[in-house]
């Protein structure tokens, strides 16, 4: 059944980025919204939509991500630090570990601008650094957070972490056990994100990233401030990020170091790198792929090797599968499932490394 | 007053001196070019003009402003934009998208409106769009706004590269190299272009090796060799100087 929602959703997306009249599109993704807004009158299965809350905060960092990567060309292999502060603010300001008791919508905010700021601080080193240097750089600031919230352990429970987060409520209306709706909360913070990430793309600053991402020296000879661009860029990726880390505590009631370690990033990486680099649709595509494949199938796998009498622990395969994924698109579609043009141009013609003179 | 002035600039790598005390005055509404055969540091002079190089000694005036210690961005803003020897435009952007690149210091977008889409913002856009499209027109573009810039032919990427300098309202437009590489034909039309955009208003600065375009063109000349400036003045004057002769055009001018 749970399948059902995830090859829906990819099918309606692959086809409705092919479909050439703009009105049969927008009538797709109309019909698809309204599926999911309605789909809770039919499936009355809790699990499913634990399933597919999951997924929707994967599809909410991935666009985050997207804004970095994709667009501004800033390779990214931290993403997960943000993710985590996001976590750590629910955590910590709505739980009983030092008694604050915050309502999740206004968590939502806080969590969005810190994630925001952090994503500054830590993209502010980094400024001068590309490609692989940057990479390494923010792999190292996703490492380092998690281990900062570990050994922080008066504030933050340590390797332990933090348990028994509230639960947020609607109206009055505890949110309790039910995914349910959490799934309604992903649903409404995906529009939110896609709406903001198409604007964004489609605006001055947007504009800005794709030059600096093409080629840095002459952005700047067209008066782009290349420091304020970029740091922006990782300021709202990373609040995309925030927002799905609150969701994501909030829904599993509990914080702990291990759930941001830098298989998350990479996974989240891997998403676009499936996907389609820099294209929203795409994006959207290689988030619920991986998801699909990360808790779905795997568990399933692991359900029916059991049934037969197998011993093994497919889910614990996930990185080989990743990687076996990773590298059969390199293969065949090194421009992902659903590239924008742009990408597929680009990597036609793999361009020589630029000249920094002028 | 002077649109732009460099006083005694010396740029150094290491030991080679690239520029060495060069003085250049430009007057507004001018047609300037600086010759010199290759490695006399001409693009470095424009290289430090636009903030890529900070002069090791001297100093850039513009607009009565000093601009020796600004940020590249900063200069452009103040209105000096310009072409590079090497083409540079942004590869996988349509030519018109590259001239909308060009707009943004005019453009007033904050990071809300660009978020939000506000109704200023759309206005904004709708004007920024519209106005590439007669800058792409100005040049001779127009059929080729939806292509990507590194699949237009040759001639039309230096053409981009002008419309994508002139989207910002320059006071100033250095263009370094513009006919490299060019027919005869495209030479002529270019030799229009450059009149048509000094009659818009906007000073011009060139660097090029065809003589014959630049004794047309150009109202004073600058010879640089080996870094230093050795003669200044008009076509007719430069063409006399026996410095001139000497170093640059090798044998007596008829
Ligand atoms: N970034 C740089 N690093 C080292 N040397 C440079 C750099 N830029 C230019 N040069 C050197 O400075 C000299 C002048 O170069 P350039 O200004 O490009 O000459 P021109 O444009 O007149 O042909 C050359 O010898 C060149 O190799
Ligand atoms: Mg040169």
């Amino acid at each position: 059944m749970i399948y059902i929602y995830f090859l829906a959703a990819i099918a309606v997306v692959v086809v409705a980025e092919r479909v050439p009249s703009v009105g049969a599109k927008r009538a797709l993704y109309a019909a698809l919204g309204a599926a999911l807004l309605l789909a809770p009158l039919v499936d009355r299965n809790d699990s499913d939509y634990n399933v597919l809350a999951d997924a929707g905060v994967f599809v909410l960092l991935a666009l985050g991500l997207n804004i970095v990567v994709g667009f501004a060309g800033l390779l990214d292999l931290g993403y997960a630090a943000f993710f985590a502060i996001g976590a750590y603010t629910y955590g910590m300001l709505a739980s009983p570990q030092f008694g604050i008791h915050l309502p999740f919508w206004v968590l939502l905010f806080v969590a969005a601008a810190l994630a925001a700021l952090f994503g500054i601080i830590l993209g502010a080193p980094t400024l001068r650094l590309h490609g692989d240097y940057l990479a390494i750089v923010t792999l190292g600031f996703g490492e380092i957070v998690p281990q900062i919230f570990q050994n922080l352990t008066a504030y933050t429970g340590g390797p332990n972490g933090i348990s028994a987060l509230d639960f947020p409520s609607f109206f009055g209306h505890s949110f309790g056990q039910r995914a349910l709706p959490y799934y309604y909360v992903t649903l409404a913070l995906i529009a939110l994100g896609l709406a903001l990430a198409r604007n964004l793309r489609e605006s001055r600053l947007g504009r800005a990233w794709m030059a600096i991402r093409e080629d840095e020296l002459a952005a700047r000879h067209m008066g782009i401030n290349t420091t304020l661009v970029k740091l922006s860029a990782f300021a709202l990726g990373a609040s995309f990020s925030g927002l799905g880390g609150v969701v994501f505590a909030a829904k599993l009631s509990l914080v702990s170091p291990d759930l941001f370690q830098f298989q998350v990033s990479v996974l989240i990486v891997s998403m676009l790198v499936l996907g389609g680099m820099g294209n929203i649709p795409g994006v959207v595509v290689g988030s619920l792929v991986l998801t699909l494949v990360n808790s779905v199938v795997l568990p399933q796998a692991n359900a029916l090797a059991s049934a037969v009498g197998l011993h093994v622990d497919f889910s614990s395969y996930h990185f080989f599968i990743y990687g076996a994924i990773l590298v059969g698109i390199m293969l065949f579609k090194p421009e992902g499932l659903l590239p924008s043009v742009q990408r597929r141009e680009e990597l036609r013609h793999a361009t020589a490394p630029q000249d920094v003179r002028a | 007053m002077p649109l732009l002035e460099l006083d005694a600039v010396t740029k150094t790598f290491g030991t080679l001196v690239a520029a060495n005390g060069v003085s250049l005055r430009i007057d507004s509404g001018a047609i300037v070019a600086m010759i010199g055969p290759n490695g006399a540091g001409k693009s470095t002079i424009f290289n430090a003009i636009t903030g890529i190089y900070a002069p090791t000694a001297g100093r850039i005036v513009f607009d009565g402003k000093r601009i020796d210690r600004e940020p590249t961005y900063r200069i452009a803003a103040a209105g000096i934009a310009r072409t590079f020897q090497n083409i540079r435009l942004f590869s996988f952007m349509s030519a018109l998208d590259n001239v909308m690149v060009g707009e943004h210091a005019r453009l007033r977008a904050r990071l809300w409106d660009s978020l939000l889409h506000t109704p200023a913002q759309r206005a904004e856009e709708r004007e920024t769009r519209e106005r590439a499209r007669e800058l792409l027109a100005f040049v001779g573009l127009e059929r080729l706004s939806e292509r990507y810039a590194r699949n237009l032919p040759y001639g039309s990427q230096r053409h981009l590269e002008i419309a994508r300098a002139l989207a910002s309202s320059p006071k100033l437009l250095l263009l370094d190299e513009p006919a490299a590489g060019m027919n005869p034909r495209e030479k002529h039309d270019l030799v229009a272009l450059i009149r048509a955009i000094r009659d818009r208003g906007v000073t011009v600065l060139l660097i090029e090796h065809d003589m014959g375009l630049v004794m047309e063109l150009a109202e004073r000349i600058t010879v640089l060799d080996h870094g230093e400036r050795i003669a200044e003045g008009t076509p007719a004057e430069v063409r006399r100087d026996p410095h001139v002769i000497e170093a640059y055009l090798g044998a007596p001018a008829p």
